[in-house]
């Protein structure tokens, strides 16, 4: 190489050199941000396998060590469980809308159980105020504010997750972490989801919350008895569901929604059970389902019984 | 053969940081973009995709906008592939390199999208087949997956073994690239038509759920690739020796004329399907091009989308306004800008508008989520320069391993123009 190239070589290396420089400032600016994380996220939650691989003794761990991550960043003292759906179980939700008055005690109810962050707010739970004679959702006004309810000439159409047969969303899931449990009831592994929003995309009840924020909930309002598919707070960028209360459900419990309800709209229970309320009323009243035609086969019912 | 390979990628390396002082200031342009656009995703990562303006009823906003849009352009290149490979087009040869490229860098932003859009980005090695858990063939995301990345791969092995034979100046053997063209051409048309199923496969979102958005999908995207290469093109001929013949210009031209006006023939069948039967499905629509109630952002983009295509048909199809290269290029800008508005924003945007429930949220993405798109875009701009800075001397013959040249010679050829 002649010597006018080794000149030439010298200043790239200058240049290299100021450009790593450069590089390495623009990397500390571009980072900086970062230091405003409160936890940064440990090898163990990194590594953690899919729910459904995990034996009991290192679900237990998982849950210990999500307890006390819990506490130290919410201070409140939790129990976290994984109750199993039991064996001859399906759970089906029937609603009849002619006793249901938009009290909204059922979102309340829903929110206080289930951990729901207070901010941003999260609710499983939307009652839709619809004008009497037209079943039009786009004709429904979700964020109603009356003194009193019910309103005139109104009715009203809670809508929530309706753990279908069928379900759109577990079917997109890119990396399956949503799926229907034995019982019917659809859940979602908070530490396997990677926050893609495709399910929120597909599910055409719109029964899917994202967070968006990392939940804010006061330490006294903590529900402490958490189950690891359903209650527990769930991490920032994960999408969250209704999951019939399956801590409470799978302990023979009903739904925290259904024992809110003022006007005993709500009847819930075991479909393959034939003593049942739920089979009674399915049986014996006109049911129907929510946009039959999207052939997802829900397990959730209305009917109108005055 | 290694050592042979070693030095060329060292060369390489010393290439990439060579030029005028236009390629300079261009790159530096782009970096300082790219880095303002990563301090924005740190803070996204930092504070959560609250920092966006997407919510529960709006979950997808403008990164999956340019997601599509850019799988579409990456698409596109196969346009060039076919004339040249297939019907051993000589004037095509010389450019289809360079569709390639462009190719790979769209690939590379429109991963860069999904990977900015993700809640949870360090679980990102859950999609990874068995180590994580891949719900393949069920989710069409999952497909997604796989044909990007085998895309990716399959530019990436033809462009860089036509690149480094041309740098030994050998002969490219045939069956080390050709067998991948034939199978990059159909896997082109595959990752447009799998991106479409993306949404048409769900059944909540009348809007998205029509046959006629896959074939829209690849009308508009044969639009708008060689569109941007035509734009590049032209910059390469004015910044190198590089000549682009006006056959190769002529073919693009014919390209970009057949697949606008394919596009819209496209467009004006789903304004009739949605707006002849006055049906209630067809509120999204509304929304989009006329607004509903009171809620009407998108509708001065959508308007100002047709308009754009429009003009840009009318230059196109008339010759003596086409020949004129000006006139040329406002067409090519505007198809590109109006599939842009159309293809992004306009098809994600108004699929949750209204939501299942009849609700209406608008979405105006934040500045936040702007500076992470322009850094995307930035980046992958980046990335196309920098393989243009290398592909084009290999081409040309200046860059080889036999070339003595030296790169003070060689800077002082190649900012000649400068």
């Amino acid at each position: 190489m002649s010597s006018e190239g080794k000149g030439t070589n010298r200043r790239n290396f200058m240049k290299a050199g100021v450009g790593t420089m450069a590089a390495l400032a623009a990397a500390g600016g571009v980072l900086a941000p970062l230091r405003s994380v409160e936890n940064g996220i440990t090898l163990d939650a990194f590594l953690q396998q899919h729910y459904r691989r995990l034996d009991a003794d290192t679900l237990d761990s998982i849950m210990r060590r999500l307890e006390e991550e819990t506490g130290k960043k919410y201070g409140a003292q939790v129990h976290i469980s994984d109750p199993k759906p039991m064996d001859g179980v399906e759970y089906g939700y029937a609603l009849n809308l002619s006793r249901c008055n938009g009290s909204r005690k059922c979102v309340t109810a829903c929110m206080k159980e289930n951990n729901q962050s207070r901010d941003p707010e999260i609710q499983y739970i939307k009652v839709l105020e619809m004008p009497r004679g037209s079943f039009n959702l786009e004709h429904s006004d979700h964020y109603y504010e009356h003194e009193t309810v019910p309103a005139k000439d109104t009715f009203y159409l809670p809508v929530q997750c309706h753990q279908c047969n069928n379900p759109p969303c577990t079917k997109v899931c890119p990396v399956g972490a949503t799926w229907t449990e034995p019982d019917g009831v659809t859940v979602i592994d908070y530490n396997w989801c990677i926050g893609c929003r495709y399910c929120m995309a597909a599910c055409p009840y719109e029964a899917r919350r994202f967070n968006f924020s990392t939940p804010k909930i006061p330490r006294e309002e903590i529900n402490p008895n958490q189950g690891y598919l359903s209650n527990r707070i769930r991490p920032r960028g994960v999408v969250e569901k209704c999951t019939f209360c399956l801590h409470r459900t799978r302990k023979g419990k009903y739904p925290a929604c259904m024992e809110a309800c003022p006007t005993g709209s709500r009847i819930f229970g075991n479909m393959l059970d034939p003593d049942s309320e739920i089979s009674y009323i399915l049986r014996n009243r006109e049911v129907y389902i929510l946009k039959e035609e999207a052939g997802t086969m829900p397990r959730f019912f209305y009917y109108f019984e005055t | 053969m290694v050592k042979d390979y070693l030095v060329f990628l060292w060369r390489a390396v010393l290439l990439s940081f060579t030029g005028g002082w236009r390629f300079y200031t261009w790159m530096t342009v782009l970096t300082v973009i790219a880095v303002i656009g990563g301090n924005a995703y740190t803070r996204q990562l930092a504070e959560g995709l609250a920092v966006t303006g997407m919510t529960d009823q709006v979950s997808w906003g403008a990164y999956i906008a340019n997601f599509t849009f850019l799988v579409g352009v990456a698409a596109a290149s196969v346009m060039l592939v076919i004339p040249a490979y297939i019907y051993r087009n000589k004037d095509m040869h010389d450019v289809v390199l360079y569709g390639e490229l462009l190719a790979i860098a769209a690939i590379v932003m429109s991963l860069l999208f999904v990977m900015v859009d993700l809640g949870r980005p360090d679980r990102f090695w859950h999609m990874i087949p068995k180590i994580g858990l891949f719900n393949f063939p069920g989710s069409m995301l999952s497909w997604d997956v796989i044909v990007l990345n085998g895309y990716l791969l399959l530019n990436l092995h033809i462009a860089g073994y036509l690149l480094y034979m041309h740098y030994l100046q050998r002969q490219p053997t045939k069956l080390f690239y050709m067998p991948f063209v034939f199978i990059a051409i159909v896997w082109a048309i595959s990752i447009h038509t799998v991106t479409a199923f993306l949404y048409v496969g769900l059944v909540g979102r009348p809007f998205w759920n029509a046959a006629i958005v896959a074939p829209r999908f690849l009308g508009s995207a044969f639009t708008a690739g060689p569109g941007i290469l035509i734009i590049a093109f032209q910059v390469i001929t004015r910044v190198s020796h590089v000549q682009i013949t006006d056959r190769a210009f002529r073919l693009l031209r014919h390209i970009i004329t057949a697949s606008l006006m394919i596009n819209l023939f496209l467009l004006a069948c789903e304004a009739f399907k949605e707006f002849y039967s006055e049906e209630l499905h067809n509120s999204s629509a509304t929304y989009l091009f006329f607004g509903l109630h009171e809620y009407d952002k998108l509708v001065p983009w959508i308007w100002s989308a047709i308009t754009m295509e429009l003009v840009a048909a009318v230059i196109l199809v008339t010759p003596p306004l086409a020949r004129r290269m000006a006139l040329f290029n406002v067409a090519c800008v505007f198809a590109i800008v109006g599939i842009w508005i159309e293809k992004g924003m306009g098809l994600i945007v108004p699929g949750f508008i209204p939501t299942p429930l009849g609700n209406i949220v608008e979405y105006t993405p934040t500045w936040n989520e702007v500076f992470v798109c322009l850094g995307v875009w930035a980046f992958g701009l980046l990335i196309f320069s920098w393989m243009l800075r290398l592909a084009i001397p290999i081409m040309s013959g200046q860059f080889s391993k036999a070339s003595g040249i030296n790169l003070k010679q060689r800077a002082a050829m190649e900012g000649g123009t400068s």
